[in-house]
């Protein structure tokens, strides 16, 4: 069908992946490690909806919209314990926020 | 043809570029500008794969809703550059890169390894089909009722955690 080869757009989203592994694994604002998470569902979200394209199968597009229902709610929830840990410690760097190691 | 290649390199650039400057921006603030950036490319692509209610349902959610999110939070906190940080622990920064390129070589080993698109030969006018809101909501409501259900009260345990935590009272 599409005269662009499907390993091209997997090849983009399995590049976006790893630069979101790099950011949650360098960055050490908490808030910038849950938006690299997000970049990482989003290669996801590529992955499903060129196969879902390419197999001519809407059902990689149904999961494409589950994921972004997850997305909204975990961004919600993370964001609210953030907010939660800054009021408590006044800080959101995650090598500062060490309570629960020993 | 020619056009779909020339918007297939513009969009799969700027989505590659905008991603590599969100990790490596130090200011939190610059990181989210350019997620959204990264989002709408990701939303071109989409378009370009005859996804069109995805597409919409990316921009309207994803670069609309959560991050707005974001940035209000960003706002709110009012949280300092990382320049300083990155400096002094660049034992870290190359650990981290060296992960990624780990996992970047595994994925491509398998999309090459595995040749996905040898054999496939559907027509244009099933992939056009597929993306149509008409055939997502008619899965939606059929084949995936009980997932759709549960994403519902997915939300709203999402709604309710979060104003849990916010009303919590902190001395």
């Amino acid at each position: 069908m599409n005269t662009i080869p499907m390993e091209y757009y997997l090849l983009i989203s399995a590049f976006m992946f790893s630069v979101g592994v790099t950011g949650v694994l360098i960055r050490r604002n908490a808030i910038v490690v849950l938006m690299c998470i997000e970049l990482m569902l989003n290669s996801a979200n590529l992955a499903l909806v060129t196969f879902s394209s390419f197999l001519g199968d809407p059902a990689g597009q149904v999961f494409v919209f589950f994921v972004m229902t997850v997305a909204a709610a975990e961004a919600a929830v993370g964001l609210a314990i953030i907010i939660a840990i800054f009021r408590n410690k006044l800080t959101v760097n995650i090598d500062e926020i060490n309570i629960f190691k020993w | 043809m020619i056009l779909e290649y020339i918007l297939f390199a513009i969009l799969g650039l700027v989505a590659v570029v905008s991603s590599i400057a969100m990790v490596t921006r130090p200011s939190p603030v610059m990181s989210a500008i350019f997620l959204v950036l990264n989002f709408f490319a990701l939303a071109g692509l989409y378009l370009l794969l005859n996804a069109q209610f995805i597409a919409v349902v990316q921009v309207i959610v994803y670069a609309g809703a959560i991050m707005v999110l974001f940035l209000f939070v960003l706002m709110l906190l009012n949280t300092e550059s990382e320049h300083a940080i990155l400096k002094e622990k660049r034992n870290l920064k190359f650990i981290g890169i060296f992960i990624a390129v780990l996992v970047f070589i595994q994925i491509g080993y398998i999309i090459f390894y595995s040749a996905p698109s040898d054999g496939i030969t559907k027509e244009i006018a099933e992939s056009i089909n597929a993306g149509k809101i008409e055939t997502i909501g008619t899965e939606l409501y059929t084949t995936y009722v009980l997932p759709f259900l549960a994403s519902g009260f997915l939300l709203l345990g999402a709604t309710i955690g979060a104003i849990v935590l916010a009303m919590k009272k902190f001395e």
